[in-house]
């Protein structure tokens, strides 16, 4: 083992996803072999935090424009007169719980405990679904009120924005749903569970997100 | 269970959890889900009260919005300064340097757009 530790200090002291720790246990002949490469856990997880991470700065676009338009409204309503503080509270308290059953399923996942798995995945559904259900109540009382996203260009930028946020929260449904069928079918594998682990950190990214949005948009938007 | 399976099962990041690490586990994500908690119920409080000067709202609101992105980023996306998270920080700070020339720079350019802009009126007029 201690050859091991050598070798690997001797190189790129930070080799992706080098773990120190993990250096101590027994390694097979291939893991050996890579010379202190990092599990492939951590590799896909790294990989996948690559993706949120260009995903965020497809969100920070959106919130520029939003913020430079925020202002023109073409004589429309502002968002004083648009929103919800209520409405958005429920919401943050739906998406924020479910974040922590995300969290709780991907532990199940881990321990190979079936019923805490599905029972906190099945939570984890059923409040980002009761997330995705407030949202669109609101924007159809929206457009119903003549405040779309044709009124203004302040309105177009904020269907944008809200809108992509829940498109992305309805394609994680679906993706939940998939990750609950795969390990219903496959069991508790190491490639399942890698995927669990990818849909766990978007399922968080997504609430990162929603806190900004809550903030800029909504909080900010009722206050000035 | 087949030689190969438990070569694979003792690689680091395949162990089955016991009881005591996911104990471990459920509290990390208990102290984020209550500090992220307390943040947003302060951040609707900001919003509504009438209790402080009003101009400081809305950097109030920013600094509590980054505080929880934190708590997230920390106890519910397990992002750590330990040595196998080294990479990660690393690109989540190339990603955070570039949302902010991207805001702060669209923010900044439009407003001097906006500074050195013919009032609307007067551009109707022109048309005319």
């Amino acid at each position: 083992m201690s050859g091991f530790e050598a070798t690997a200090g001797r190189g790129d002291p930070n080799p992706i996803g080098y773990n120190r720790e993990s250096g101590h246990r027994p390694h097979t002949a291939e893991h050996a072999a890579a010379g202190g490469v990092a599990s492939k856990r951590i590799v896909v997880g790294y990989g996948f935090w690559i993706f949120l991470l260009s995903d965020i700065i497809m969100f920070s676009a959106f919130f520029a424009t939003y913020a430079v338009l925020v202002g023109q409204t073409a004589g429309g309503p502002n968002g004083r007169e648009l929103f919800d503080l209520r409405n958005t509270g429920i919401e943050t308290a739906c998406l924020l719980l479910s974040s922590f059953a995300c969290g709780l399923a991907s532990i199940g996942a881990q321990a190979h405990r079936g019923s805490w798995f599905y029972g906190a995945m099945a939570a984890t559904f059923i409040l980002g679904a009761a997330f995705i259900g407030l949202e669109v109540q609101e924007f159809v009382g929206l457009v119903a009120r003549g405040a779309g996203p044709t009124r203004s260009a302040f309105l177009s930028a904020f269907f944008t924005l809200v809108g992509c946020h829940g498109l992305h929260v309805t394609a994680g449904l679906l993706w939940l749903l998939t990750m609950m069928a795969q390990v219903f079918a496959k069991g508790y594998r190491a490639d399942i569970l890698r995927r669990v682990l990818c849909f766990g950190l978007f399922w968080h990214f997504l609430d990162i997100v929603w806190v900004a949005l809550f903030s800029m948009v909504y909080l900010m938007g009722a206050t000035i | 269970m087949s030689h190969s399976e438990q070569e694979r099962d003792r690689r680091p990041g395949y162990e089955r959890l016991d009881g005591h690490e996911a104990v471990e586990g459920i509290g990390s994500y208990l102290i984020g889900l209550g500090l992220a908690t307390l943040l947003t119920i302060v951040s609707f409080f900001v919003a509504r009260t009438t209790l402080v000067w009003q101009p400081s709202i809305p950097v109030a609101l920013a600094v509590l919005a980054i505080a929880q992105m934190g708590v997230h980023l920390v106890f519910f996306l397990h992002i750590t300064t330990g040595p196998d998270n080294v990479n990660n920080v690393m690109a989540l700070a190339f990603g955070v340097l570039i949302v902010l020339l991207l805001i702060t720079g669209s923010l900044w350019i439009m407003a001097h757009m906006n500074q050195n802009m013919m009032p609307m009126d007067q551009i109707m007029q022109m048309q005319r």
